[in-house]
């Protein structure tokens, strides 16, 4: 039992020491930027969010330590500075880099089948789910003995 | 009942031949949407005299390859040769020297060939950004009008050259010929 309270002590120490260092790394990748109003700070933080780095594929340019992504970060914020809007931004990297820096791909003749596939999935799973329960329901409905058999059965209960 | 008993076969074996297509596919390797626009207009300093200005203006009139590269990029410094060959015969090529520093660069160049006619010194990446460039080396074609009509991500190697790049760069240069007749 004396150990709990050693155990404890011990994680803590080890939260202060990781901490700083977690806090450290995040501000090396997300650079503090300073905006003049809460909008454009709103617009540059969901921005860095929803561009991907085009180097390091499976990464937003916020997560990204590429210095692809710290140009695209740059660019976005001095973008947002001299005043253009969201749309302004996407269409921006969109013309370089094409629908691939989008992480939330617009709906369109291209990208239809990736919009519909989960419902497609969905409609299948629910379409096996049905045939599964039919199955089972007929199953259980079955009559296990024909009249005939079940008197034959009575017959031999009694003995006879 | 055999038909049910076939589908999940039929379902893996379609799963495994998506997953072989895309064994195929280089997921690096985006389609640019500057193919058949005309390149972005860009003013920089050259690379060989800061005095200098190189702009779009410089790369157009003919058809030629535009080839972005930084002493930084080992994959560049192993596509130099091919670049020379090119050069020898007779293809026009401009750089941009992308992301570099000016003084490394020129002394590359010095020590080594050059195959390029003009290089535009972009240390900050910003002309890069607008022509797209995210993995060096990246090789354009542009033609005598300066439409972008093709582009390669990484670098050249002789298979693609005969394959894509030189048959193309001879359909441009008979265009050329016509148009201008």
């Amino acid at each position: 039992m004396r150990t709990i309270p050693l155990v404890l002590c011990w994680l803590s120490a080890l939260a202060a020491w990781l901490l700083p260092a977690g806090l450290a790394l995040a501000i090396a990748i997300g650079e503090p930027v300073a905006f003049p109003t809460e909008a454009q700070q709103r617009q540059y933080q969901t921005l860095i969010r929803e561009l991907r780095c085009t180097v390091c594929q499976s990464e937003t340019i916020h997560e990204s330590n590429a210095e692809l992504a710290a140009d695209m970060r740059r660019r976005v914020r001095d973008m947002t500075l001299a005043g253009d809007d969201r749309e302004a931004i996407i269409d921006f990297m969109v013309q370089r880099y094409g629908d691939y820096v989008r992480y939330r791909p617009p709906l369109q003749a291209n990208t239809a089948v990736l919009w519909a596939s989960p419902f497609l999935l969905l409609l299948i799973g629910a379409g096996v789910w049905w045939q599964i329960i039919r199955g089972r329901k007929r199953m259980s409905q079955r009559p296990a003995f024909t009249e005939q058999e079940r008197q034959a059965l009575d017959r031999l209960r009694r003995g006879e | 009942m055999r038909v049910r008993l076939l589908l999940p076969l039929l379902a893996v074996v379609a799963l495994l031949g998506l997953l072989f297509l895309g064994l195929g596919l280089n997921s690096r390797e985006l389609p640019s949407p500057l193919i058949g626009k005309p390149a972005p207009t860009f003013e920089l300093e050259s690379l060989e005299d800061a005095e200098r200005l190189v702009t779009k203006e410089d790369f157009i009139g003919e058809v030629v390859l535009v080839n972005v590269w930084a002493t930084w990029c080992s994959t560049c410094r192993a596509e130099k040769p091919l670049l020379m060959e090119l050069a020898r015969g007779g293809i026009p090529i401009h750089g941009f020297n992308y992301r570099d520093d000016r003084e490394t660069a020129l002394r590359y160049l010095d020590v080594s060939d050059n195959p390029y006619r003009t290089i535009a010194y972009d240390p900050t990446g910003d002309v890069g950004m607008d022509w797209g460039v995210y993995a060096t080396p990246e090789t354009y074609v542009l033609d005598a009008q300066g439409v972008i009509r093709y582009k390669r991500i990484g670098a050249l190697n002789r298979q693609l050259l005969l394959d894509e790049v030189l048959p193309l760069i001879e359909t441009l240069r008979a265009e050329q010929v016509r148009g201008s007749s």
